[in-house]
């Protein structure tokens, strides 16, 4: 490698990353939080068959997982002020992540809830529970568990999926790259070294995951559900 | 007394019991037999609400309960807590100890104050012989151990009836032993049991009145001895089937 090149790697290295730090990653924890609240709404709604919500939750993920996120994205940000409806592109990217993942996460809860034996449910029915007492007390603690794993997924895929955002001019890693590329012409040099950020950030996560998984201590039993939860969403 | 009346469930079009009327007596012991799919275990269900029956009244000690009459959902849940249930399966909390399986009820539904809950369920403990195991989770105990616990978290709400569905279907004999033996002594004490079980010299020891269900219908009750003697085809079929 010929010193312009370490010279261009090394001057960007650190305006990406600062976008990272500034964007990528606020972007995907804000998004994450709210996606993941909505999502325990959503599927809490669908698992309890309230009506009316009900469909209208059903209607929701329906529509959000049959869109591309880019559509969504550029309807949020390019559509909406027709209508004259403006949102900044941070709120906007946030927005329509959160709405994203709500919608998908929506399924690992509902999943995750789903797996848990009927027979947990009757026995708390059977102490004399309320419907909202068996699901708080029973059976979402163990639907929680049981959903951390595929989450934690979804949260890693966040991570590579705000570099969409870039399409709505938020200055996140890949729109900080393009800007720096259109100086240097070096695309090559540039979308590997962004590349490679990601792949750090994905690996650091990763190498989380593995720890909180040795430490929810799971079952085989709980395993064997997670892994379907983690098919059906692949 | 527990008065069962012309109790009708229906799944769709399966009719799984059939007018049924039953009388159970206080501090007794009854033993529900009849051969699979017969509808022992929906008659119990329904007593403790965990099934709506279509039809018919369930009166416990003057509390009525009539079906064809849509029942509000307070009046539902007052009921089902005066029994308690033991599952084939136990179904214990598995993300909570088995101390806190056995508050949970007293606690949350009863509202009892923590520590009277923890005293009581510690004496519950002792009684099943597992007070030593109060910290462990249920996946560290064996499955009489874990039935034992469940039977401890029923007895935690000081239920009128008891309600089992074949306790020790799931254990193997020797620790289903241990359960059995269990439930021998509390029939003996003062509470009102009601037990489906296919196992005839438990039933034979514990029972004060045995009920044979066939096709969602009462074929015979009685005494165990009663029953043996009737020479009832069907009972005398059914009984030999199991030896
Ligand atoms: N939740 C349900 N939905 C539909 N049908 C059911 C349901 N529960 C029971 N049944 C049907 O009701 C009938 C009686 O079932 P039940 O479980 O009461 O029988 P059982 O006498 O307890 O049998 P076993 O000895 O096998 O436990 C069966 O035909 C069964 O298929
Ligand atoms: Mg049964």
């Amino acid at each position: 490698m010929d010193a312009r090149a370490i010279e261009i790697l090394t001057e960007s290295f650190w305006p990406i990353l600062k976008a990272g730090l500034c964007y990528t990653i606020p972007l995907t924890l804000i998004a994450f939080v709210l996606g993941t609240l909505l999502a325990a709404l959503v599927a809490i709604v669908r698992v309890s068959k309230v009506p009316v919500l009900n469909k209208i939750c059903e209607l929701y993920v329906w529509i959000i997982r049959g869109t591309p996120l880019l559509v969504q994205l550029f309807l949020v940000f390019f559509g909406l002020p027709k209508v004259g409806i403006v949102i900044e592109p941070m709120p906007a990217g946030i927005m329509v992540f959160s709405i994203s993942i709500g919608a998908y996460s929506s399924e690992i809860f509902r999943a995750a809830i789903l797996s848990i034996p009927k027979g947990q449910w009757e026995a708390a029915m059977a102490l004399g529970m309320s419907y909202p007492q068996q699901l708080i007390r029973i059976i979402l603690p163990q639907a929680f568990k049981i959903a951390l794993p595929p989450l934690f997924n979804s949260f890693i895929s966040l991570v590579k999926d705000t570099s969409l955002a870039a399409n709505i001019t938020i200055p996140e890693m890949l729109l900080t790259t393009q800007r720096i590329t259109a100086r240097n012409y070096e695309p090559l040099l540039m979308y590997i070294e962004v590349g490679f950020i990601y792949l750090l950030f994905c690996t650091v996560l990763n190498f989380v995951q593995t720890k909180m998984e040795e430490r929810l201590m799971l079952t085989p039993d709980e395993k064997k559900k997670i892994q379907k939860i983690n098919d059906a969403q692949a | 007394m527990l008065k069962i009346e012309k109790l009708n469930k229906y799944f769709g079009d399966n009719h799984v019991l059939k007018d049924i009327s039953l009388d159970i007596e206080t501090k007794k012991t009854t033993v529900i037999i009849g051969s699979s799919g017969s509808g022992k275990s929906t008659l119990l269900r329904c007593i403790n609400l965990l099934e709506t029956p279509n039809s018919g009244v369930i009166n416990l000690d003057g509390t009525e309960l009539d079906f064809s009459k849509k029942i509000p959902g307070n009046v539902k849940k007052s009921f089902t807590k005066r029994t308690g249930m033991v599952f084939q399966s136990f179904n214990l909390f598995p993300h909570k100890t088995a101390l806190e399986n056995i508050i949970e009820g007293p606690v949350v539904v009863l509202k009892k104050d923590k520590k009277t809950a923890i005293d009581e369920a510690m004496e519950l403990l002792r009684r099943v012989g597992l007070e030593d195991k109060r910290d462990s989770y249920p996946n560290q105990l064996s499955g009489g151990q874990q039935q034992r616990i469940a039977i401890a978290r029923a007895l935690a709400m000081k239920p009128e009836v008891l309600l089992f569905d074949e306790p020790t279907s799931a254990l193997d004999p020797e620790l289903g032993a241990e359960v059995l033996g269990l439930i021998k002594e509390l029939s003996k004490e003062d509470y009102t049991i009601i037990i489906v079980t296919h196992n005839m010299s438990f039933a034979r020891e514990v029972s004060d009145e045995v009920v044979f269900v066939e096709k969602g219908e009462i074929l015979a009750k009685g005494s165990y001895d009663d029953l043996t003697a009737m020479h009832n085809e069907r009972i005398t079929q059914f009984l030999s089937y199991l030896d």
